[in-house]
């Protein structure tokens, strides 16, 4: 609600500025932002990199057989994105397993690190996750177009329906597969920017004590908790929605291998 | 004044979407709960159908989220 | 266009200049409309998103995927050998009890020869010396009762000797000429009697 930014200045008023957190400020100085601006997109995937470095590099750079706690936490990543893509992908699947592990490992970072108070979340910005999404898109089609040839197309035509539904079928199944990308972003981003927006919205009712004592000694206290218990949900969020984008990655990646049903 | 009609008409419709929020909390619900009683039915085959699950709740949740970003549309950028 | 028209209202500009000027934020810093939805932005995100995901994506695929697929590696080939072992140990195990129960069984069965042969040298000793015993008893009773035949040889002589003495005096008493060899007929017959 932009509208109310200029009440701010009368000191004791409610302001609310869900979307603020989401802007895209260049890091030193005022200038516009640019194509290669250093910006604080730069600096929350710059962390995320360094998080990653940190985990499954340096966590695990003692190589030991007897692992200490980083050491798990790299190895219990690894596990959990291996067996996903192994399970629901199929073993042939296996030779995607860095970029499926590139996905997870990124989304997962951003969204955690955009937990953090005053952070920017990356993955909130539908920019980014429809890169992300049609990264997946693109990869999935050329590469079933590449393995199969046009009998890639018997992903449309489901052979188990009876003759008359298929063709109304193939259109569903048309219409359902170039919409994919765009589910496959907004949910990430909408995800994210919804839980910030929501918590930024019960945050400015908690200065209410402020302005009246009588409202706000029941305000307050009850959109501080609102916030922690949203942000206890959005931190179980930020990971199902990485494991969801992951997942959804991986079937994906099994019907453009197997594209017969 | 147009501006102010205009304005309305937008707050209201967000108003609006939003009831389809409610519309994703139900199928989250049952997908859940339909996992949860058969996961009672027969628990040995619970653990591998978690992904399936969750892969339902993504589906189901996005048109949630479609809705609630309709009306982050009406209210921010019409 | 709602939101523009306060936008422009805040900052003292028309919409057609806020958007001729390319701005995404109001006058205060604020967002105007969603943030998510400014095309100016999206270069910048695309451009540093594209250089994140590559550096990840060589970093994973260089040095930390194959170095955790070598530890995992690495600890499921000790846990094999481990097992291995184990498994080793467990059989020799097994040996080293079959050795130990033939040994008891050995044993068991040189105790019961043992046993036997001494019971049967034991039986041997006792019946050798039963049978000594046996022969000194039957040489001391027969010298008894060659003793007793003596006495009681000598005792008959007496009674007899006794008897005709008495029968004598008797005889005499009873004023009879008392006949030597009557007297002794008569002693032998009631004696046999």
């Amino acid at each position: 609600m932009a509208t109310e930014a200029g009440a701010a200045e009368t000191g004791h008023e409610l302001v609310f500025h869900p979307m603020d957190q989401f802007i895209v400020k260049p890091l030193f100085g005022d200038g516009p932002v640019g194509l290669f601006t250093v910006t604080n997109v730069t600096l929350w995937m710059a962390i995320t990199i360094l998080a990653t470095i940190a985990l499954l590099v340096l966590g695990t750079s003692k190589r030991a057989t007897v692992p200490t706690r980083t050491q798990s936490v790299a190895e219990l990543c690894y596990g959990f994105v291996h067996k996903m893509t192994e399970d629901v992908a199929g073993k042939d699947a296996l030779p995607y397993f860095p970029y499926i592990m590139t996905l997870f490992v990124f989304i997962v970072f951003s969204n955690f690190f955009g937990l953090i108070p005053g952070a920017f979340t990356t993955t909130s910005h539908i920019a980014v996750t429809a890169v992300l999404a049609m990264l997946v898109f693109l990869t999935v089609t050329l590469m079933g177009f590449f393995k199969h040839g046009l009998g890639f197309l018997g992903v449309f035509w489901i052979s188990s329906a009876p003759l008359a539904l298929r063709p109304v079928l193939a259109l569903i199944e048309v219409i359902s597969y170039f919409v994919r990308p765009v589910s496959h972003s907004i949910r990430l981003a909408g995800n994210m920017m919804a839980g910030h927006a929501v918590i930024k919205v019960f945050a400015a009712f908690a200065p209410m004590i402020l302005i009246s004592v009588g409202v706000g000694i029941v305000v307050t206290p009850l959109s501080i908790l609102t916030i922690a218990a949203i942000y206890a949900l959005e931190v179980l969020v930020a990971f199902i929605q990485a494991y969801v984008f992951t997942i959804l990655t991986c079937v994906y990646l099994k019907d453009a291998l197997h594209p017969h049903h | 004044m147009e501006g102010d009609v205009v304005q309305m008409g937008a707050y209201i419709g967000a108003g609006l979407a939003c009831t389809g929020m409610g519309g994703a909390a139900v199928g989250i619900g049952h997908v859940v709960g339909n996992y949860l009683s058969g996961a009672l039915r027969n628990p040995s085959a619970a653990s591998g159908q978690t992904a399936t699950m969750f892969i339902g709740i993504a589906f189901s949740e996005a048109l949630g989220i479609f809705s609630f970003l309709v009306a982050l549309l009406l209210m921010f950028a019409v | 266009m709602a939101t523009e028209t306060i936008a422009a209202a805040e900052s003292g500009m028309s919409p057609l200049e806020l958007e001729e000027a390319g701005k995404c934020i109001d006058a205060h810093g604020g967002a105007i409309g969603m943030p998510q939805l400014c095309v100016d932005w999206m270069g910048n995100q695309i451009f540093w998103l594209l250089v994140a995901l590559v550096v990840i994506f060589f970093v994973l695929k260089r040095v930390a995927l194959p170095r955790i697929a070598a530890i995992l590696a690495e600890r499921q080939g000790t846990i094999t050998n481990d097992i291995a072992a184990a498994e080793d140990l467990r059989a020799r195990a097994v040996e080293a009890e079959e050795a130990y129960n033939k040994a008891l069984a050995d044993a068991r069965s040189d105790a019961q020869n043992i046993v036997a042969q001494t019971k049967a040298e034991i039986k041997a000793e006792l019946d050798e010396a039963m049978a000594k015993a046996d022969a000194e008893i039957a040489a001391r009773s027969a010298e008894g009762e060659k003793k007793i035949a003596e006495i009681r040889a000598n005792a008959l002589e007496s009674v007899k000797d006794v008897a005709k003495d008495t029968a004598e005096a008797i005889v005499a008493a009873m004023g009879g000429k008392a006949d030597g060899k009557t007297i002794d007929a008569a002693v032998a017959s009631r004696m046999k009697g």
